[in-house]
């Protein structure tokens, strides 16, 4: 396996609503903050690969129009993912595991303000038993955190914690749209929208982009001081149809976790932080299970996608936090996940580590 | 037994999502400009190319673009095709022209209706003219322009017309390193 380090990213603030710019125009500065972070230019840029999706901000073909913003004439080699752009960063990590290039360029963005991204989401469902019926997004992640509380593993006090938690951690980050000091009995005292979800539960509407740089060994140990080393990544998916599934457990983020550990030597009792992807917070229940994660790993320092949840970058976001943290030495291992699909479908699982 | 059913064919799913989009920074002088009957181009300082219509990104450098450029309504026809099929949803009717013009001053073509002339007899290097709706009727939106119709005047050589348009692109880029003004400019 080829090695290969994060040397750059770049996050807009996670703000509630973007009112004066679009994707182009909000990618397009924080291109430039990661390709100075990097000393690379765009012509040292072998491959940019993108997620995103049309629907949250219905524009037919916005992906194509943020290729603007790379100064793409003449022609990059490029790609796009319809998925989070962790999935963008994988498919740039197996190019430089071909051989065939030594950097790329990541990028992600979702404006979720101008639509109404809960039921935007129910499109993702099978067309003919589930999309017909618009489930929403938080009503299926309700119909989860229920199941949850059936196995008497955890209590709605628990899902409320792990908000105060994320709060109370986002105050150290900048971009965080959601962060202070609350309360478990404040959180409790305020009604469900969809039982037992209550607002605070769900990750919040944001407009956002997100920019990462990647490299291969010898020219990320060049460009930059620490980079973080990704020594493990693996993704599985469970079946499409939720009746299918165990919703309480996330069989596929362990499945990858052993993979990560596989590859990578490193378990969850080895690192310092994890930064997990979960927009629903008793999702972060779930996943803590699933990673087996104990309170000896410090579970997203930067408040994670409770503080501030950009739609198709949150699941990279995750990846650029813990970089953040190898690069200033505030850890030296994080693992990380993302999630794609309805109720935790489809995950990821990576390690990443400093020099 | 299921196999002797009949196949459906079709069921309807309609889908319907509401969306509460704004204009972007780079567009929202172009639709205003329009609204006035001017068309608004955007010079990229970095090749001192005339992007019209202005996306707010220069796709060959990547920066930025906000520099307003007022361009002339008359051009030349660089490509066109000629519609047979009715497309669905769309209020032409066929057979109807439509052509990608570079109008006078800008560097990027954009595409539009030919009208009042023989579908046989648009070729490239036409010289074209806008024909505007009636003021009246003035929106936010290209459709100010009914369409293009050709002026008579003598058929333009594209590939002279191509060099002229990188020549002045790098004479822009000179004179701005001489530090002209930023205001409006007229092509």
């Amino acid at each position: 396996m080829r090695e290969v380090g994060i040397i750059a990213y770049a996050q807009s603030p996670q703000i509630r609503q973007e009112r004066a710019l679009n994707e182009v125009e909000m990618l397009m500065p924080m291109l430039k903050v990661a390709l100075v972070e990097s000393g690379l230019t765009m012509d040292d840029i072998d491959f940019v690969c993108s997620g995103s999706c049309d629907y949250i901000a219905g524009g037919a073909f916005s992906f194509v129009g943020a290729v603007d913003a790379l100064g793409a004439t003449p022609c990059k080699m490029e790609s796009h993912v319809e998925m989070d752009a962790a999935w963008a960063l994988y498919e740039s990590w197996l190019k430089i595991q071909s051989g065939e290039i030594k950097t790329a360029l990541i990028y992600g963005f979702g404006k979720s303000s101008v639509g109404s991204l809960p039921d935007i989401m129910s499109q993702q469902l099978d067309p003919y038993y589930m999309a017909p019926l618009w489930p929403d997004s938080i009503s299926l992640a309700a119909l989860q955190a229920n199941t949850l509380l059936q196995t008497g593993r955890y209590n709605e006090e628990d899902f409320a914690a792990v908000v105060v938690d994320s709060r109370r951690k986002a105050k150290a980050n900048d971009n965080a749209q959601l962060f202070g000091d609350v309360s478990i009995e404040q959180l409790l005292a305020e009604p469900y929208i969809a039982s037992p979800l209550r607002r605070h539960d769900c990750c919040p509407i944001t407009d956002g982009v997100s920019v990462m740089i990647i490299a291969e060994k010898s020219v990320a140990t060049k460009q930059c001081e620490r980079p973080a080393f990704i020594r493990g990544i693996d993704h599985r998916m469970e079946v499409h149809q939720l009746g299918l599934r165990q919703l309480a457990e996330s069989t596929s983020t362990t499945l990858a976790l052993e993979k990560v550990k596989e590859q990578s030597g490193i378990g969850s009792g080895g690192v310092d932080i994890a930064e997990i992807y979960a927009p629903f917070s008793p999702q972060t229940l779930i996943l803590k299970d699933a990673l087996g994660l104990t309170d000896t790993v410090n579970i997203n320092p930067s408040g994670g996608a409770l503080a501030g949840h950009i739609m198709m970058t949150a699941g990279l976001d995750r990846m650029g936090m813990a970089y953040r943290a190898i690069s200033e030495g505030q850890a030296n291992r994080a693992l990380c996940h993302a999630t794609s699909g309805p109720c935790l479908q489809h995950n990821m699982v990576s390690v990443l580590e400093g020099i | 037994m299921d196999i002797d059913l009949d196949p459906i064919e079709s069921i309807a799913v309609p889908i319907y999502h509401h969306y509460h989009a704004t204009s972007a920074k780079a567009i929202t002088p172009f639709l205003h400009a329009i609204k006035r009957g001017e068309l608004m181009g955007h010079l990229s300082s970095a090749t001192g190319k005339v992007l019209f219509p202005p996306l707010g990104a220069c796709p060959e450098s990547g920066e930025a673009t906000h520099e307003p450029v007022i361009l002339k309504d008359s051009g030349t026809v660089i490509g066109f095709t000629t519609v047979h099929l009715p497309i669905p949803g769309s209020k032409l009717v066929p057979p109807f022209t439509v052509a990608n013009i570079l109008l006078d001053g800008a560097d990027q073509t954009c595409s539009h209706l030919i009208s009042e002339c023989e579908l046989g007899d648009v070729v490239i290097g036409m010289r074209v003219q806008a024909v505007w709706r009636p003021k009246d009727q003035w929106d936010y939106s290209l459709e100010n322009i009914e369409y293009f119709k050709p002026t008579g005047e003598a058929l333009v050589d594209v590939d002279e017309l191509k060099q002229h348009c990188l020549e002045r692109a790098k004479l822009r880029v000179k004179n701005r390193v001489k530090g002209n003004s930023t205001e409006v400019h007229h092509a």
